[in-house]
């Protein structure tokens, strides 16, 4: 009979509950609970600074303790499925936006979006920004030009002011007043590595979702023009360019 | 769309990307200076866990329910609506 | 290319630049597996760099050799993608399990040592050295348990483990001492008959203590300078295996370079008086 799928089993849950899975011992057998408790030490904390690494304005909004007892419960609901521990936590904001102590901060589950958002574009393949002759040769002729975005990025519309609720718990942040319009928060990582986070006007966003889905830049324009009448594509466009996030099509990249 | 308004957009964007063409990314040329250091909060949140083959001397496996109070920014920050934390009315239902 | 017989450090982004600086005086650089395995940005560009100046040694720490299940496929094969990608010169994992069930508990936990476990221990080594295609070192671990099921001494566990799949072994002197201690058992006597012949690599490290009633209880917390008695132990080991690469391991709480770079370049000290000694009594 194996023996070891069983120890593990018990082991595992003893993690969790505190119950000492069967056989443990230790010279001093009365010291055997303390012993297995640096165990569930080690687990319970290694995971919650997972979280906290990856969430952490949404630690800083909640605060230290009430982040560290709710992760706790995370935790417990949503093992992470792999040791590579930055894809962990796509689920949580969907956890926060359930979670009945957060009720009265429903914008909570936004912000861990464009927070997970951030992990995604941190860690996005790499993709090289276009070369200045192909803008050029695109410049001739708009209306087939394609141009492609770069892996990180990311357009996320918000049912709250999440993106300057997000800038403002950043390290030395001023407080600005902030409009209780809902957001879109645009995502992407720059040829620094930097992974900043802006607010995005429907038009720029529709003109964004527009050239990820493979349309000609005309076509982009025109879907931003229909959502935002007077929409000028040049400043994000050139925005997007600073950023190094242009890249060439993915069918000829 | 009219034809008009296509081709007015169509010069806006042949001006755009010539724009671009000459619009340095930045921190082109500079990609050998020093990404290591992190501002606490910024990148480095991004990385996500990290891994570690060491333990921690540190306690916590009880997610006690007495700490589930928010006592961050988010119980003092400012909200447009005048109010200190919901964004909307309470609709939700609160733990049993 | 085996690891140079020299000091090394494990790599942790906010020394980057440090350590670029300080290529002709580290060994080589070691880093976590798992935290190469996103898809590109900062952390595969600061490696592509580091690898192009130092000698690589990738450490996994999430394949769960010990444990119950079958390997995770995908994690394997994201494990050979990057050996690929970088060639490092040694790769490493541990004795121990960290998975169960498809849930990662990302600790390194204990196993019973049984001739059950040695079979699956075994078995997932040479799976491993199969996928990747090269022979892997198995770290010794930091215990605070022991098993009343436990049949086989851990260095006889190891030995063997060693003399059915061809692989090596990491042999980790803090934890030597760390397990020694929390068990009430002699350091000294474990490195006698540790398989030192196939010794690639050495792990220094930090650890904390703490106070039960029979005695201290050691963690490996990686968290501080190596303990005066673990330098002990680690001459003393040097002195039956001639050099070795040593890498020294600080995970929490990481000091600034210049205090990292000073333990380095201690354990390089103890490193040239030993191949010093040894050119001296072979002339």
């Amino acid at each position: 009979m194996p023996a070891h799928p069983d120890f593990v089993f018990a082991f595992a849950a003893g993690l969790v509950d505190g119950t000492l899975p069967p056989g443990l011992t230790a010279k001093a057998p009365d010291e055997v609970t303390r012993r297995f408790a640096v165990y569930r030490n080690n687990v319970a904390v290694s995971l919650a600074a997972g979280l906290s690494r990856r969430f952490p304005v949404i630690e800083r909004l909640v605060g230290p303790e009430f982040f560290a007892a709710m992760g706790q419960i995370y935790l417990q609901r949503h093992r992470p499925k792999s040791p590579v521990l930055h894809e962990w936590g796509d689920s949580f904001p969907g956890f926060l936006a359930a979670f009945p102590p957060l009720a009265a901060y429903p914008y909570m589950a936004d912000v861990a979006r464009i927070e997970v958002a951030r992990g995604r574009a941190y860690h996005a393949a790499d993709a090289d920004p276009i070369a200045t002759d192909h803008l050029l040769a695109a410049a001739a002729d708009p209306g087939r030009a394609r141009l492609g975005l770069h892996p990180s990025v990311q357009v996320l519309p918000l049912a709250h002011p999440a993106v300057s609720i997000w800038a403002a718990n950043q390290p030395g942040a001023k407080t600005e007043p902030m409009s209780a319009d809902p957001e879109i928060a645009l995502v992407l990582r720059d040829t620094r590595f930097d992974v900043p986070v802006a607010a995005l006007g429907p038009g720029d966003a529709a003109l964004i979702v527009a050239l990820q889905q493979g349309q000609t830049l005309l076509t982009a324009a025109q879907a931003a023009a229909e959502i935002a009448p007077e929409h000028d594509p040049h400043p994000i466009l050139i925005r997007l360019k600073q950023a190094g996030v242009i890249t060439l099509p993915k069918d000829i990249a | 769309m009219t034809v008009k308004s296509t081709l007015a957009l169509g010069a806006t964007l042949a001006c755009a990307l010539s724009t671009m063409a000459v619009t340095a990314a930045h921190a082109e040329g500079e990609m050998e200076k020093c990404y290591g250091v992190a501002e606490a909060g910024k990148n480095d949140c991004a990385a996500g866990a990290g891994t570690t083959c060491a333990g921690t001397s540190k306690v916590d496996f009880q997610g006690n329910a007495w700490k589930l109070v928010p006592v961050g920014t988010c119980t003092t920050m400012k909200l447009p609506d005048g109010r200190m934390g919901s964004l909307e009315a309470l609709t939700r239902d609160l733990p049993a | 290319m085996p690891l140079p017989a020299s000091a090394g450090v494990g790599f942790k982004p906010e020394h980057f630049d440090h350590i670029r600086a300080s290529a002709p005086r580290l060994g080589f650089v070691e880093v976590h597996a798992e935290n190469y395995m996103g898809a590109g940005g900062l952390p595969h560009h600061q490696l592509g760099l580091l690898r192009r100046d130092h000698a690589l040694s990738v450490h996994g720490v999430g394949l769960s050799i010990g444990g119950a299940d079958a390997l995770n496929g995908d994690h394997l094969a994201r494990l050979k993608t990057l050996c690929d990608r970088y060639q490092p010169d040694s790769f490493s994992e541990h004795l121990a399990w960290s998975s169960h069930g498809g849930d990662y508990l990302n600790d390194l936990l204990p196993l019973p040592y049984t001739e059950e476990t040695l079979e699956q221990v075994c078995r997932h080594v040479s799976q491993v050295q199969e996928v990747l295609g090269r022979r892997m070192l198995l770290e010794n671990p930091s215990t605070y348990v022991l098993f009343e099921q436990s049949s086989i001494p851990e260095t006889e566990f190891l030995a063997e483990v060693v003399r059915r799949t061809g692989c090596g072994l990491l042999l980790d002197v803090n934890n030597v001492f760390v397990s020694a201690t929390n068990h009430r058992t002699d350091a000294m006597a474990y490195v006698a008959a540790f398989p030192i012949h196939a010794v690639g690599e050495i792990h220094l490290g930090g650890h904390a203590e703490e106070e039960l009633p029979s005695g201290p209880l050691l963690i490996d917390a990686h968290g501080t300078p190596v303990a005066h008695p673990v330098w002990a132990l680690y001459a003393a080991v040097l002195a039956k295996t001639g050099p070795l690469p040593t890498l020294i391991e600080w995970d929490n709480d990481v000091p600034p370079w210049p205090e990292l770079l000073a333990e380095v370049l201690r354990a390089q000290s103890l490193l040239d008086q030993v191949s010093e000694a040894r050119l001296a009594r072979a002339s």
